[in-house]
């Protein structure tokens, strides 16, 4: 999809002033987080999975070629296909010619976001070929042609109304011309809509959380059960996948599963585990005659052994983004490309540049909530942080900003001259603002008062000068 | 393996690498991981399912109803009238698409008169299906697939109800009990096309993040856990 990330903040003023939106998000805040919260709680062993599943990825990553060829030697011994396609345009044109070998006219897809990261929808349209999304979310979604605004629930931005509106609005000309009021009635009528095209389709394209290297399996996990029927009706099964997806052994899959689901959603376990090893075999009654992965490097390796490869641990949980106050108040459309919240913030500008999404990893307070939740450990708030460095270096950062920084520098390394000028600000703050104790607006420094008060300075002094007084 | 195949792959190999300061994964180390890929290390333990056979179908149990199935335990000469009082229970049809198994052979489906059977694969239409499960997951009361033969994957899938038979002795504490009977009855390294770890009916929670269940896969999934 085409990223609007340098557009972040007209993106936000946008987010901020719709209502549905903003009613969507404060259902996010005591929702998934909370979930999340009582079930760790419910599993002791909790943060000691969460420690072996950063080190599994840690050792997978270490020996990733070698895991790869793994995997591949066992998917082919199986008599699957296995397709490396190092950039967005190969995987296209490799999922292309694979639909097309089967004169395929639908494509039956399951939620995947490196499909969404290499816009195939776009692409297999142009040709012909109609993809159709099953997940839910997608589903709706991709009648309203909006791209995802979370990784694991893409119409989270959605009210039941909207959802209502854009059923009312597609499905009429199918027979259900009554617009439903229930979110019961809305998932009977996606079933039944989409279960005929289950039916119909030529090809099943899913995603892949992990691909287990010891046996040549692609694992997915869903609650709908939407990506199994996707990989069992149709002829032609179609995994796409990034490279950072592969683990050793089933022993570690038990291990990663175990902190997905819960750090997802909450739930003891996703409905549906599937683990999908080559095409049917010989006497079984269904399941796919062709069986490929198409693995998607997209810039992936050359992040490796750099200070951001522990990006490359992520297993698209969501926690980060479910638990982050800036994606709380703006939703996912605002990051402006498919990875949304601080993941986004740091795989984003990888994967597009980032001169086009250096915004993101500014729009972070740093709290650290994300840190504390990833169930594989990935130290976001440091990597966001990488991100400003190379921004600066860069000479990306707004002229103001770099300017204001060169002035604050200066200043801080003459400590009698800092001390001098603070001293005289505080002041004169603090005679002027005294009175309501806050400012309203202050010269230079609208930005910060367009949105709330700048705080009038304590009594006292300076922070060095109570310091001072505290010492002696 | 075409040209662009090669070049494609030896261009992602030797990105991944070149990215981490080495070649092709010298001796020592690749015994390393080899062994690590041959002899498998769990993951740290869940104390949850480690428990006495007994106690482990109890938390089946306990579980799986959590998470929204329904179970019944019955002795193996109850397993079809089972069937046929969960059907009539629910207001069901007495018609069902059964996995063409040995194990569900065992049973005298022939005393159920008003049950008709049919066995093969799942089709759209069906209502019900009746299927064995290959091992239960006591820790979060999760039914395992093994697809093959005697067990069409469209079974777990397509119908309304799901109807799963599971013998008391195929539950297990977790999944790395499971792995372990995978390997044991498919060989080292060998997985059947598609094994389905199912916990609970069909669920979606993308409408205002509220749970409904029955999105695509059943609606509803009843397991008889069977005495021994």
């Amino acid at each position: 999809m085409e990223s609007t990330a340098h557009a972040f903040k007209a993106n936000v003023d946008h987010a901020l002033a719709d209502p549905n939106l903003q009613d969507s998000l404060a259902k996010l805040k005591v929702g998934f987080s909370e979930r999340r919260r009582q079930a760790a709680e419910r599993l002791p062993e909790f943060e000691a999975l969460r420690d072996r599943a950063r080190d599994i990825k840690n050792h997978t990553l270490a020996h990733l070629d070698f895991y790869l060829e793994e995997f591949e030697r066992k998917v082919v011994g199986l008599g699957g296909h296995v397709h490396w396609a190092p950039t967005a345009a190969d995987a296209r044109r490799i999922i292309a010619e694979l639909c097309q070998s089967v004169n395929a006219r639908t494509v039956a897809k399951s939620k995947s976001m490196v499909a969404e990261e290499i816009a195939l929808n776009e692409h297999l349209e142009a040709l012909g070929i109609a993809p159709i999304e099953t997940d839910l979310g997608e589903y709706i979604i991709q009648l309203r042609n909006e791209p995802p605004s979370h990784i694991i629930a893409p119409a989270v931005h959605l009210t039941k109304d909207q959802v209502a509106d854009t059923f009312l609005e597609h499905h009429a000309k199918l027979g259900f011309d009554k617009r439903l009021t229930e979110r019961n009635d809305l998932v009977a009528e996606a079933r039944y809509v989409l279960r005929q095209k289950f039916l119909d389709a030529d090809v099943g394209l899913t995603g892949a959380n992990f691909l287990v290297a010891e046996t040549g399996s692609s694992m997915l996990v869903t609650n709908e059960g939407n990506a199994d029927l996707s990989n069992t009706l149709p002829r032609m099964h179609i995994v796409l996948a990034s490279i950072e997806k592969v683990i050793p052994t089933l022993e570690d899959a038990a291990v990663l599963l175990r902190v997905l689901a819960r750090s997802a959603t909450g739930q003891e376990s996703s409905a549906y585990t599937t683990l999908n090893t080559g095409p049917k075999r010989p006497g079984d009654l269904d399941g796919p005659d062709q069986y490929h992965v198409v693995l998607l490097d997209n810039g992936r390796s050359s992040v490796l052994g750099t200070e951001m490869q522990d990006i490359l641990r992520c297993i698209r949980c969501g926690a980060c983004m479910n638990h982050c106050p800036v994606y709380g108040a703006v939703g996912g459309h605002a990051y402006g490309w498919v990875y949304p919240g601080p993941m986004g913030a740091v795989l984003t500008p990888q994967l597009v540049g980032v001169e086009e999404a250096s915004n993101l990893p500014n729009a972070s307070t740093f709290c650290g909530r994300c840190e504390s939740v990833c169930p594989v450990r990935i130290p976001l708030p440091k990597l966001m942080r990488h991100w400003r460095e190379r921004e600066f270096e860069k000479h990306l950062t707004p002229k103001a900003v770099r300017q204001g920084l060169a002035m604050w520098s200066f200043v801080a390394r003459r400590p009698a001259l800092y001390r001098r000028l603070t001293a005289i600000a505080n002041r004169a703050l603090a005679l002027f603002g005294r009175a309501d104790g806050r400012y309203g607006s202050l010269p230079l420094a609208s930005g910060w008062t367009r949105f709330r008060d700048f705080p009038a300075p304590q009594a006292g002094g300076t922070f060095h000068a109570r310091w001072a007084k505290r010492k002696a | 393996m075409s040209n662009a195949t090669n070049d494609a792959r030896a261009q992602i190999l030797g990105g991944i690498r070149r990215s981490l300061r080495r070649g092709d994964l010298p001796g020592e180390a690749r015994r390393v991981v080899e062994t690590r890929l041959a002899e498998p290390p769990r993951g740290p333990s869940v104390a949850r399912g480690q428990l006495p056979q007994t106690d482990k179908v109890a938390l089946f149990c306990q579980w799986a109803e959590t998470l929204n199935a329904t179970v019944a335990r019955v002795g193996p000469a109850e397993v079809p009238g089972e069937v046929s009082a969960y059907l009539a229970r629910n207001n069901l049809p007495a018609t069902v698409a059964m996995a063409p198994s040995p194990l569900l052979e065992g049973y005298d489906w022939a005393s159920q008169r008003m049950l008709a059977i049919r066995r093969g694969r799942g089709e759209g239409s069906d209502q019900v299906s009746v299927t064995g499960a290959f091992a239960g997951i006591a820790e979060t009361g999760t039914v395992v697939m093994a697809s093959g033969p005697d067990h069409p994957v469209s079974l777990n899938l397509l119908p309304d109800t799901h109807v799963v038979v599971l013998r008391e002795s195929d539950i297990v504490g977790g999944y790395e009990d499971v792995w372990v009977r995978l390997r044991s009855r498919y060989g080292k390294n060998l997985m059947p096309r598609t094994v389905n770890t199912i916990t609970g009916p069909s669920r979606t929670g993308d409408i205002e993040q509220t749970i409904e269940l029955g999105a695509h896969g059943p609606r509803r999934m009843h397991i008889l856990v069977v005495r021994d």
